[in-house]
């Protein structure tokens, strides 16, 4: 390491202002804070400061990812297989997924890290390390048949519209991997919806077998067909068709404990988002006017994107409310939302992903009135007094 | 019976190298200082020159706004070096001190006898009155003003700090009569806020004129400011004066021998200190004495720090104790290079978050560096500083208040209520790194201008 370190500081001088690389200023920085925690110290107010840092809490978010990303790979395989009517090992269902999911990801990363980079560079920030985590985000929202251009200018619509424009990580309202989401879903819905783009190879007409059908649980249940939707096995495991992250429950709460365990995700929001839903949820039940108000509430939260979006999406400390008190409202409310879209709007299967953008939307207002709370009441202890 | 405050939010931080009870006399220190910086607020005015005889007593310098404010000299000597930084801003006035030590008499007396203004006379003649702090704005009280209350944390919970009721022992008279010389200066009460989790030394135990208030729980629960919100909270117009124990027997002295005796027992800690221990010194003594040969490495490796880890004043090892501080820390620089330092498990890494294995496998002190640990970004973690600052306060909404230099909201979000001490846990949970308690202090003195 010591060698390594030698060689930085030898080439360093070359990235400086004003040197001959210098308009690399940030992209070198961000190489060299990757590689070695700088030996900068403290200078004013406290003397130690926590170990915990950026990068350090977006590794545990990634690392929270990877049984999803995981899993996902082995399920796109597997659906793949189902499709075809052969019976894969673990490996070749892994191994097929992998070679679809892969591009995925080197696209978004290579896109938004490219972006991102370029604005770091002009404004002489150092690289934010927010996108580490979009950047497997986008993959795992998206369903597995989507062209890669596609993924390219979804990607950078998101970073650039989403993000930068508004400053940055930590300035943007809406959360940048729905929003690329959304982008998609708007601008291409049909490689975005229908029964053909969950499983790959379905939509260019490759021969399925007799029986399968490539819709989701989510769409079968929009289409009345109650029976259809798989068993409850299925759904938690994932053996089901659909975005890639999204399918398998089990490796949402396996993400989902990593997350609170560190206490890096918020689990008032996680809490609220499944309250907000399963009130939903039990409100459609006693109505119960069509079949699918008849689907149990519980079973909302293992369709869909239900559970990835509670666990990763509603919890973004960015874009979601900012006050404890808020953080009840505001995942009460993304969960309440989301199955009202579900259920009551036919034209939208999937009700997560526009019910979150629409609560990060209303976050800063939320969050606004909690605060306000706390002005009038410390107005009131000064009138108080005064009399 | 007292009442009982809980305080539940805040964060100890193990520290190693808490001082050992053991009081060591040190030999008298080669020189004195007294620091402007100390006093946030004030423009400092010179009432000596270089090479002018002082007697302990004496004024160094005074505020240019309050005339009637002096600063005094802690021992008698000769004004050796007057240190200055840019713009030749006065950064420390250095004595020397002689032999034998002479006092200014300003004649003892008992404070209940005297009226309010002989008190207040008194105190500003010796240079003891800067001990009182004001809230809102932690800076010297001003004499116009009658506080509705003064209190008094007689316990500090910051890391490493001394144990209060061990420092202030058999001063039980000196303390008594500077609680007589504070009653007479305000009509409200003076609160005397101890710990609950241990019966207090009796000098605190049998004061007599106080309102005895009990705090238990994790620093801050010791930061005067926090009790103050808590016992009762500052609104705006209100003025509270707070006073440091040790500063109160300081006080109580001027009036028994009628000397400015600035004699203090403060503690000697931090991982880098091979014997950590109580001293009893004056104010503004060089530690030199102190730590010369009482360290583990070359002092270039090391951070002096007057006071505690969180809010105290980098110095060097030939620095000077600050007026208000009652410790100094020696930690090791963190001025190296880690490999991966982010991805480390960090087994001997203490976080305030559950990001690291030392969460799983706890030491009981840990030693701690100065580097910053990161790069500084935009806010993105939320609901972190809520996590240890036990007050009805929105702090990073109040932060970005200051940023943007909107002084209704600071004012609306309790800006009165704050210094910077209370928001020093804070700035150490920071992922983004953020300069908290710097931000606080200039949101402060923007409310100061515009707001008088």
């Amino acid at each position: 390491m010591k060698a390594l370190r030698n060689y930085i500081d030898k080439i360093k001088p070359n990235f400086q202002k004003g040197a001959k690389f210098g308009m690399f200023h940030s992209t070198f920085d961000a190489f060299e804070t990757f590689l070695f925690v700088p030996n900068k110290v403290t200078t004013k107010g406290s003397h130690i400061r926590d170990f915990v840092d950026m990068k350090r809490t977006m590794t545990v978010v990634i690392t929270a990812l990877i049984p999803t990303l995981l899993f996902g790979m082995w399920n796109v395989g597997y659906q793949h297989s189902l499709m075809i009517g052969e019976n894969w090992t673990l490996w070749q269902n892994f191994w097929f997924g992998f070679l679809k999911v892969l591009p995925l990801l080197i696209v978004s990363y290579g896109v938004g890290l490219g972006i991102e980079f370029a604005f770091a560079q002009s404004r002489g920030h150092e690289v934010n390390e927010g996108f580490l985590v979009t950047g497997i985000l986008i993959p795992l929202v998206l369903p597995v048949g989507v062209p890669l251009w596609m993924v390219a200018i979804a990607t950078a619509f998101s970073v650039i519209i989403g993000k930068e424009v508004f400053g940055g990580t930590g300035m943007n309202v809406f959360n940048p991997a729905l929003l690329a989401r959304a982008f998609l879903f708007f601008a291409y819905p049909s490689h975005m919806s229908g029964d053909n783009v969950w499983v790959a190879g379905l939509a260019h007409g490759a021969k399925a077998v007799d029986g399968f059908s490539g819709a989701t649980p989510l769409s079968n249940a929009a289409s009345y067909h109650i029976d259809s939707i798989p068993s409850t096995y299925d759904m938690f495991m994932g053996y089901i068709p659909g975005s890639i992250g999204e399918t398998s429950k089990l490796a949402i709460l396996i993400g989902a404990a990593i997350l609170l365990i560190t206490g890096i995700g918020s689990w008032r929001i996680m809490l609220s988002v499944v309250i907000g839903g399963l009130s939903a949820g039990f409100l459609f039940n006693i109505l119960s006017v069509n079949p699918y108000m008849d689907v149990p509430a519980w079973q909302h939260l293992i369709m869909g994107g239900f559970a990835f979006g509670a666990v990763f999406m509603a919890t973004d400390p960015v874009t979601a409310a900012q006050t404890n008190k808020g953080k009840w409202i505001f995942g009460f409310l993304v969960g309440f939302m989301a199955l009202l879209v579900r259920v009551l709007n036919p034209a939208y299967p999937e009700g997560m992903m526009l019910s979150i953008l629409l609560m990060n939307a209303f976050a800063p207002l939320i969050d606004h009135y909690v605060v306000q709370a706390n002005i009038k009441k410390r107005l009131k202890r000064a009138q108080k007094v005064a009399q | 019976m007292p009442k009982v405050y809980k305080i539940r939010k805040g964060l100890n931080i193990p520290l190693k190298g808490e001082a050992e009870k053991v009081f060591t006399r040190t030999e008298q220190a080669e020189a004195y200082a007294i620091k402007p910086i100390d006093f946030p607020g004030i423009t400092p005015k010179l009432s000596v020159r270089e090479g002018d005889k002082v007697l302990t007593g004496s004024s160094l310098f005074y505020d240019k706004h309050h005339p009637e404010v002096l600063f005094t000299s802690p021992v008698s000597g000769t004004v050796e070096l007057i240190r200055r930084g840019e713009q030749r801003r006065i950064l420390e006035v250095v004595v020397t001190p002689d032999k034998n030590q002479e006092y200014i008499a300003f004649g003892a007396a008992d404070p209940k006898t005297l009226t309010r203004e002989q008190v207040i006379e008194k105190m500003l003649k010796s240079g003891v009155w800067p001990t009182i702090r004001q809230r809102p704005y932690g800076i010297v009280a001003n004499i116009k003003d009658v506080p509705k209350a003064i209190h008094i944390s007689a316990f500090d919970t910051a890391p490493l700090a001394p144990d209060m009721d061990f420092s202030v022992k058999d001063e039980v008279e000196a303390f008594q009569l500077g609680i007589d010389a504070l009653s007479r200066l305000t009509h409200g009460v003076i609160h005397l806020n101890v710990n609950a989790e241990y019966l207090p030394n009796n000098v605190f135990s049998k004061a007599k004129g106080v309102q005895v208030n009990q705090f238990t729980g994790p620093h801050p629960a010791g930061n005067v400011g926090i009790q103050i919100h808590h016992i009762e909270p500052i609104n705006k117009g209100d003025i509270v004066w707070t006073v440091n124990p040790l500063d109160v027997i300081i006080i109580g002295r001027l009036f028994k021998k009628g000397q400015y005796d600035a004699t203090k027992v403060i503690a000697l800690a931090g991982s880098e200190v091979l014997k950590p221990r109580y001293y009893i010194i004056k104010t503004g003594a060089s530690i030199q004495n102190i730590v010369k040969g009482n360290l583990t490495q070359p002092a270039e490796n090391l951070r002096f720090i007057s006071g505690n880890v969180l809010t105290g004043k980098k110095i060097n090892e030939n620095g000077f104790f600050g007026f208000y501080d009652n410790m100094v820390t020696v930690i090791p620089e963190g001025n190296h290079y880690e490999f991966l330092g982010w991805v480390s498990p960090g087994f001997s890494k203490y976080s305030a978050s559950r990001t690291f294995m030392s969460k799983l496998f706890p030491r009981k002190a840990y030693k701690l560096h100065t580097n910053l640990n990161g790069g500084e970004r935009a806010y993105v973690m939320s609901g972190q500083y809520e996590k240890v600052l036990p007050m009805d306060i929105y702090p990073v909404h109040l932060i970005k208040a200051i940023i943007t230099n909107d002084i209704d909201k600071m004012e609306q979000l309790g800006i009165y209520e704050v210094v910077e001490e209370d928001f020093a846990l804070c700035e150490y949970v920071c992922t983004s790194k953020i300069e908290v308690q710097e931000i606080l202090r200039k949101g402060i003195e923007t409310v100061i201008k515009e707001l008088g």
